[in-house]
């Protein structure tokens, strides 16, 4: 098979955000995070990703402030890399290549162009051992330098960044891991090491887990695992070093930090509590509870201002001076599992899955951010390890959009299984999913599907469920019995069973016609309009695994795969099998939007993808080792534009997208060549927006910008009120030689009012205005990878709009008079058009 | 090891006093602890923290606090006297009214020259310390409120004093108060509460802590008399504060039961000459279920006493070797003498409390059964006698004869000696009177084996030797040693067979006394650590001695010298384990019927020596009982050395010997102390 290097397997969202500590710019402006390879630049104030640094080719585990000069940075990677950015502008400006894979990275400003990362050592035979490595940084004019000396400062260090900090002014080196703290100085090259024992009396479990230093004093903080923090004083006397305890945690401490003057103590831990300690003054303690998930990292800005903490929910928090959390940055959440299929929500294109504990995620895939949560099972959570708890376990939303099917069980053990079946309807004035009935034991025991009919019709869908009980139900929007004023609500429709088998996949078919649902070995098609059966289907033995009905031109055809590492299609017309191949595929997935079929094989440890038409075994693509580890789940999103790809391996991803989870949790996806282009392209074309400074005027703007970008209707910005110079001399202006306020305001109002939304009582030619829609119309569809208005365009609509020219309005023109007439000859920039 | 069928005894329901204070002399390494009944207990820190000397107590003389001046020891209570023991003849030596009420605190300057107190009417009184007395000098400036602590600068020339409120500083050549430092009340509902400033320590640097009932330890400037830092420790009392004599570090002891340390310590790694230390909490030990109300800061250790009785020796890691001896926690919890005399003959139990004694006859069983069966009791024990002492003083001392006849008890005030006459359930107590003038008041009591001699040990280490016959008593003789020693005599032990008797006294000094010939046999030499049991070998005539440090001696009368078996042991040295046991060997029994064997026992074991068997070196298992008794038999006696270790027993009290070979063990379980204290401060524990 000839591999397609057009189509590569990539990132694309939805990773991790926590994986290691943020870092926050100088002024506060800015939160930078490792998100797999690439650096995300957030803005602290409005919680965009302003840049994404991209260059390094495996996952980033560390980002770092360059010392010696604040607006730039470092990030290192698995990749064995150091790479400096300028991140204002996104640029690139050195790359420092080490040699090995670095897992965090630190820096003092007393260490000049010196950095220590932590790199693995491969010692013969034993486990892999981590050491502390100071990297001279050359310099030199290159683009990349090689890094020739490396020294090792401290062996046998912990592979997690929250183990080692620096000292009061870089004077020594904090180090812990297990039972062990080493410091190291720097002055006498020697390090002392104090040990704990491994466990008191009383059951507390003294590892470290973090820990942090003073910057003003000579103080150690470290977190342990039962919860304590230990400040370690006096740590230069081998035996007179005496430390002081801390304890309101009651597990691990996962993260500890000081603020930048030393005044405070932070800590975070699983209880999703930042405390606060005051230093010296540790019985006063400030708390910031409900931060939604366990906090795994913690991060202070250089000025103190805002805290930033990480949450193992793939969540970054920015807090102000510990009162009030101001922003929150959230990645796609990430349990243990996905329990629900992945989903496209057809209305917000969204992918839809489980997200915190009970709820499920709506993540915009484009924008690579969370639309919202839907909390399904409307429970707290508690956080305690053995403690049963509701999860949402299916989850299906018909074609439309309007309608969603969760289901949510918990187990307590196999006799107790208590189940929900809740069905939301979308409501268009709050723009989201209210409960619309809840079914309390629909089945007697797990429900192993759920699905809703996908045809594209007004009318009401149906929903089949299917269950270890032996049955599949058949759902519908039935009027209520007596008319209480309450809306339609579900109600079971039909129950279907074969045999007393056990009822797996189930799936519609494109029309909405067909229902086939697979009975162990069994796959049998029921008309969905009168629930009969119509036919069974056989085949070689084996259980179906997977059941999916072809699209369009390929809707005759039924594919399903079996235990036994077959796959197999049958005619639907001539109910006989058409084809078969042997192949052991875990996922079976239609296109909705083409013919084409996506199976997902598992061999010798690694993924193998295949794309098909349904009509024949043949695979229009197929690459193999797409990943390690088998994939668990997967779905087309359809695609925002079409792509016009003409290479035959690509065709398949043209209208289309294929996302799919790995068994580590990773969101993965397909990328053309063409596609990669043209996202380079927009990189290039990146306008930092942000550096306007924060005036009252700028806020006042700056509201008015905003919703206009969020709407998306039309990312086109207006032009900024025409004579800016203009306006800034007004605002210079001595109040005293001005108009009065209520003279100027009408017309100053007005000049920031939109053209567009203005022309209701402008008169404007008809077709000036369908001009400007259909420009409209371009640039949405221009805009769509999230980018910023490209300058000639704005131009280009600018001048469109002027050639309309608004007739001024008699009331406007005596104004103008006026103002003519008071020699303020600037202003006459303010009211042109 | 031999097997006896044992009493198990959990009747004697001792209950120790909670401690109100300690003092320690540097100089003498001793440590004096008060207890809330009065009476005050000495312990030798040089030598195993070994208990001493116990003055006993007296009703209405409440401890209130406790002072040393060079070698001499001051107690002043509420009852507005102020007190100094004769540490030679355990007891008061006078007491001082001081007029001022009850007295608070008492502290002496550096110098020794003189004696303050602080007394319940706001005064501050300074008292000479005179060379056989202390005598009134002056009052310091009258405030307004009780004078609650006090504590003198090292220079001696001011003196600050904590009262209700606030902290005063006096100048102690004027007597005026040159600040006063105003302490802020509790938070909350205690802010109508006046604030008590229940300790203070002046440090030589003009640095103030103080510790009071809001919770709080502050530091203060004594120059100018302002606030440096606050540090909230608890939320209830800090009741008691001591510095360390280097000053470097301070421990405060709370209601809660824990003790919080704060150091002195530089901020910076490499401290530049005049660089800022500040004081900062570090460690906090808990050891106390219940309030600590007396505290001392040794060179290497925090001790710390309150509610829950118990003395917690704790050493600070930073100052001693590592897995030492001296490294170890300490709990002293039961006194280190007899409190239960056995009369082996007639299976009496006499119990001393301090304020009575009880008899209580032994239970009996004829039951028999396998090693580790609980046998049926057929007659439960009973209380036969309790008899309450007369007068205020407490009992020191008191002996029940081995037949059962006589019972015998001493106050500081004098000796009672009771006729006890037990046929059937008929129990009959006469007072003998008449008692020999020679005969005032003494420290050790007991009876000879065939009960016809009474020994009663008096001041200068002297035993007055009393003949008995029915209803009367007469004095034989007092014996005398030759070395002269003052200190008085803590142990007595008679031989089984009539012909000597041993004394020991605080000195470490062992004499031997001929019984036959009434004067003095012999005398030991002298080991370095204080002897903490001795007898005599029933049949041998050896002397066997064990000492507070946990040495064995073992000294044959008739040749006056050491056995080759005790040659042997100091020459191989005992087992680590067996030297790091934390108290000490409160008796030696012998088996008659195995005379090689030696019955020793401590708090937490008992233990059979064998002296035919090998002795074990420092690499062997000291308790290897449960290892032996998996072996089997040929094995066994393979496998054993020496020291038979049981450790089935637990809190002993007394282990006893009696005439039918039966094993009299008292036991008196913490638990049960625990049980009877009050209940201690609410604190509120997580997830409760």
């Amino acid at each position: 098979m000839v591999e397609h290097r057009d189509v590569r397997v990539v990132y694309r969202g939805g990773s991790r955000i926590n994986f290691r500590e943020p870092v926050i710019s100088n002024d506060s402006r800015f939160l930078l995070c490792a998100a797999g390879e690439f650096v995300k630049v957030f803005s602290t104030v409005t919680e965009e990703c302003v840049h994404e640094l991209r260059g390094h080719t495996d996952q980033v585990t560390g980002v770092l402030l360059r010392p010696s000069n604040h607006l730039q940075v470092y990030s290192c990677s698995a990749d064995g890399t150091i790479r400096l950015w300028d991140f204002t502008d996104g640029i690139l400006i050195k790359t420092y290549v080490v040699g090995y894979p670095i897992f965090s990275i630190y820096a003092s400003p007393n260490h000049n162009d010196v950095v220590f990362v932590v790199t693995c050592v491969q010692n013969d035979k034993r486990a892999e051992m981590f050491q502390l490595v100071a990297v001279r940084l050359p310099r030199c004019a290159d683009q990349r330098v090689d890094v020739p000396d490396l020294s090792a400062v401290l062996s046998d260090v912990s592979s997690n960044p929250a183990a080692v900090a620096f000292g009061r002014a870089g004077g020594f080196l904090a180090s812990v891991k297990g039972l062990q703290m080493e410091i190291y100085f720097f002055k006498t090259s020697k390090s002392s090491r104090f040990f704990l024992k491994e466990d008191n009396k009383k059951g507390g479990r003294n590892t470290f887990t973090c820990v942090a230093c003073h910057p003003k004093d000579d103080c150690v903080a470290t977190g342990h695992e039962d919860g304590k923090i230990r400040l370690w004083r006096n740590f230069n006397h081998k035996k007179e070093y005496t430390y002081s305890i801390l304890h309101w945690h009651h597990s691990a401490v996962s993260a500890v930090r000081f603020t930048p003057e030393g005044t405070n103590l932070l800590s975070g831990g699983v209880e999703s509590v930042l405390v606060q300690w005051r230093y010296n003054q540790e019985s006063q303690k400030d708390f910031l509870p409900r931060l939604g998930a366990a906090i795994t990292h913690l991060a202070v800005s250089p000025d103190g201002a805002l805290f930033c903490t990480s949450h193992s929910d793939n969540k970054i928090t920015i807090i102000q001076s510990c009162v009030r959390v101001s922003a929150v940055i959230q990645g796609l959440v990430k349990g243990e599992n996905v329990r629900t299929d992945l989903m496209v929500d057809p209305r917000s294109k969204a992918l839809v899955l489980n997200g915190k504990p009970g709820h499920l995620q709506f993540y915009s895939l484009q924008r690579d951010k969370l639309l919202f949560n839907l909390d399904v099972v409307q429970q707290e959570f508690i956080h305690q390890s053995g403690l049963e708890q509701f999860q949402v376990v299916r989850a299906a939303l018909d074609a439309s959009g309007s309608w969603l099917a969760t289901v949510e069980e918990r187990k307590r053990d196999a006799a107790d299984l208590e189940l929900n079946l809740k069905l939301w309807r979308f409501d268009e004035q709050t723009q989201s999913f209210e409960l619309n009935t809840t079914v309390a034991a629909p089945h007697e025991a797990r429900i192993t599907a759920a699905c809703f009919d996908q045809a594209a019709s007004s009318r009401t869908s149906t929903l089949v469920t299917s269950s270890r009980d032996g049955r599949f139900k058949a759902w519908r929007l039935a009027a209520p019995a007596h008319t209480d004023g309450d809306g339609p609500s579900w109600s079971c429709d039909f129950v279907g069973a074969y045999h007393g088998l056990v009822p797996g996949r189930c799936c519609f078919s494109a029309d909405g016609s067909l229902l086939a649902v697979a009975f162990r070995e069994v796959a049998t098609v029921w008309s969905a309009a009168s629930w009969e059966l119509l036919t069974t289907l056989s085949q070689p033995p084996g259980d179906i695994r997977d059941l999916c009905f072809g699209r369009m031109s390929g809707s005759k055809y039924l594919l399903g795969t079996n235990e036994n590492k077959m796959l197999l299609c049958w005619n639907l017309l001539s109910c006989s099998l058409e084809w078969s191949t042997s192949m052991d595929v875990r996922l079976l997935l239609p296109d909705p939007l083409s013919e084409n079929m996506a199976a997902f094989c598992f061999q010798d440890g690694s993924t193998d993808l295949f794309v098909f038409g349904p009509g024949e075994p043949r695979p229009l693509f197929s690459q193999k080792a797409v990943c390690s580890g088998s994939v668990t789940r997967a779905v087309f999103a359809p695609r925002e534009a079409e792509l016009e790809s003409c290479e035959e391996s690509s065709q398949w991803l043209n209208r289309s997208q294929l996302y799919f989870l790995t068994q580590f949790m990773d969101l993965l996806t397909f990328s053309t060549r063409a596609e990669e282009e043209k996202l380079m392209a927009a990189n290039k074309q990146l306008v930092i927006d942000d550096a306007v400074a924060m005036t009252p005027f700028h806020l006042l703007l700056g509201k008015h910008r905003r919703p206009e970008a969020a709407s998306g209707l039309s990312a086109e910005r207006t032009p900024p009120p025409h004579g800016s110079p203009a306006i800034k001399e007004l605002l210079q202006a001595p109040a005293h030689v001005l108009p009065a306020a209520s003279f100027l305001c009408s017309a100053f109002v007005k000049s920031l009012l939109v053209s567009a939304a203005g022309s209701s009582e402008e008169s404007r030619p008809p077709e000036e205005e369908t001009e400007s829609e259909k420009e409209e119309e371009e640039s949405d569809e221009e805009t769509r990878t999230r980018i910023s208005r490209p300058d000639q365009e704005s131009r280009g609509a600018r001048g469109g709009r002027e050639a309309g020219g608004p007739a001024l309005t008699k009331a406007q023109l005596r104004e103008l008079r006026r103002i003519r007439k008071l020699d303020l000859g600037w202003l006459a920039g303010l009211m042109e058009p | 090891m031999g097997e006896f069928k044992v009493h198990r005894v959990r009747f004697f329901d001792y209950m120790p006093s909670a401690i109100r204070a300690v003092a320690f002399c540097r100089r003498t390494e001793r440590l004096a602890a008060a207890r809330a009944d009065g009476s005050v207990e000495i312990f030798n820190f040089a030598d195993n923290y070994f208990q001493e000397k116990v003055i006993p107590g007296r009703d209405g003389r409440a401890v209130e606090a406790l002072c040393w001046v060079g070698r001499r020891l001051f107690s002043a209570g509420l009852d507005g006297e102020i007190t100094e023991y004769d540490l030679e003849n355990l007891r008061p030596r006078y007491s001082l009214e001081a007029y001022g009420g009850p007295v608070w605190t008492i502290s002496s300057n550096k110098q020794g020259t003189l004696l303050a107190a602080g007394c319940e009417d706001g005064t501050v009184k300074m008292f000479e310390i005179l060379e056989d007395r202390i005598q009134f000098q002056r009052n310091l400036d009258r405030q307004k409120g009780r004078i609650v602590s006090l504590s003198w600068h090292p220079s001696g020339a001011q003196i600050a004093a904590g009262m209700m409120d606030m902290i005063r500083i006096f100048d102690t050549e004027t007597g005026h108060a040159s600040h006063r430092l105003l302490v802020e009340r509790g938070a909350g509902a205690s802010k109508t509460q006046e604030v008590v400033v229940w300790s203070v320590a002046f440090l030589s640097d003009s640095t103030i802590i103080s510790g009071d009932s809001a919770g709080k330890v502050q530091i203060w400037d004594g120059f100018t008399g302002t606030l440096v830092r606050t540090h909230l420790v608890t939320k209830w009392d800090v009741l008691v504060l001591s510095v360390s004599p280097d000053e470097s570090s301070v421990i405060a002891g709370t209601s809660e039961g824990t003790v919080t340390q704060f150091q002195f310590i530089s901020s910076a790694v490499e401290p530049l000459p005049g660089s800022d230390r500040q004081w900062v909490r570090t460690r906090t030990f808990k050891n106390h279920s219940h309030d600590v109300r007396a505290l001392v800061h040794t060179d290497t250790a925090v001790v710390s006493g309150g509610m829950d009785t118990q003395l917690v020796v704790r050493p600070l890691l930073d100052k001693v070797e590592k897995n030492t001896q001296e490294s170890a926690l300490r709990k002293i919890t039961f006194p280190h003498k007899n409190l239960v005399s056995c009369a082996k003959k007639a299976g009496l139990l006499l119990f001393q409390f301090p304020d009575h004694l009880e008899v209580w006859r032994l239970g009996d069983s004829d039951g028999n059964g396998k090693p580790g069966d609980i046998l049926p009791v057929k007659r439960k024990p009973e209380k036969l006698i309790q008899l309450n002492r007369k007068g205020d003083d407490q009992i020191c001392c008191s002996a029940l004869s081995p037949c059962g006849g006589w019972l015998a008890y001493s106050t500081v005030c004098g000796v009672r000696l009771y006729r006890l006459q037990l046929d059937n359930n008929n129990i009959c107590i006469n007072k003998v009177s008449k008692v020999p003038k020679e005969l005032c008041s003494a420290q050790q009591l007991c009876f000879s084996s065939d009960s016809s001699r009474f020994f009663a040990s008096s001041s200068q280490s002297s035993v007055v030797v009393v003949g008995l016959q029915q209803l009367e008593w007469r004095h034989l003789q007092t014996l005398r040693p030759k070395s002269g020693s003052r200190e008085p005599v803590n142990l007595l032990a008679p031989s089984e067979d009539g012909r000597w008797l041993v004394t020991a006294n605080t000195d470490c000094e062992i004499h031997v006394f001929d019984l036959q010939k009434l004067k003095l046999h012999c005398s030991l030499p002298v080991y370095a650590s204080c002897p903490t049991a001795v007898s005599v070998h029933p049949t041998s005539g050896c002397l066997v001695s064990v000492h507070a440090d946990r040495q064995i001696l073992e000294f044959s009368l008739e040749q006056k010298e050491y056995t080759e078996w005790s040659r042997k042991l100091q020459q191989q040295g005992l087992h680590p384990l067996w030297l790091q046991r934390d108290t000490p060997v409160t008796a030696v029994t012998f088996d008659p019927r195995n005379p090689a064997h030696i019955i020793l026992h401590d708090a937490f074991m008992f233990c059979v020596i064998d002296q035919t068997l090998p002795l074990p070196d420092a690499k062997t298992n000291l308790y290897n009982q449960l290892v032996l008794r998996s072996l089997p038999p040929a094995e066994r006696s393979r496998n054993g050395h020496a020291f038979k270790i049981c450790k089935s027993f637990q809190n002993l009290l007394s282990v006893a010997l009696l005439e039918d070979r039966s094993l009299v063990v008292v036991e008196r379980p913490l638990q049960d102390i625990a049980a009877r204290l009050p209940a201690p401060v609410r604190q509120k524990k997580f997830a409760t």
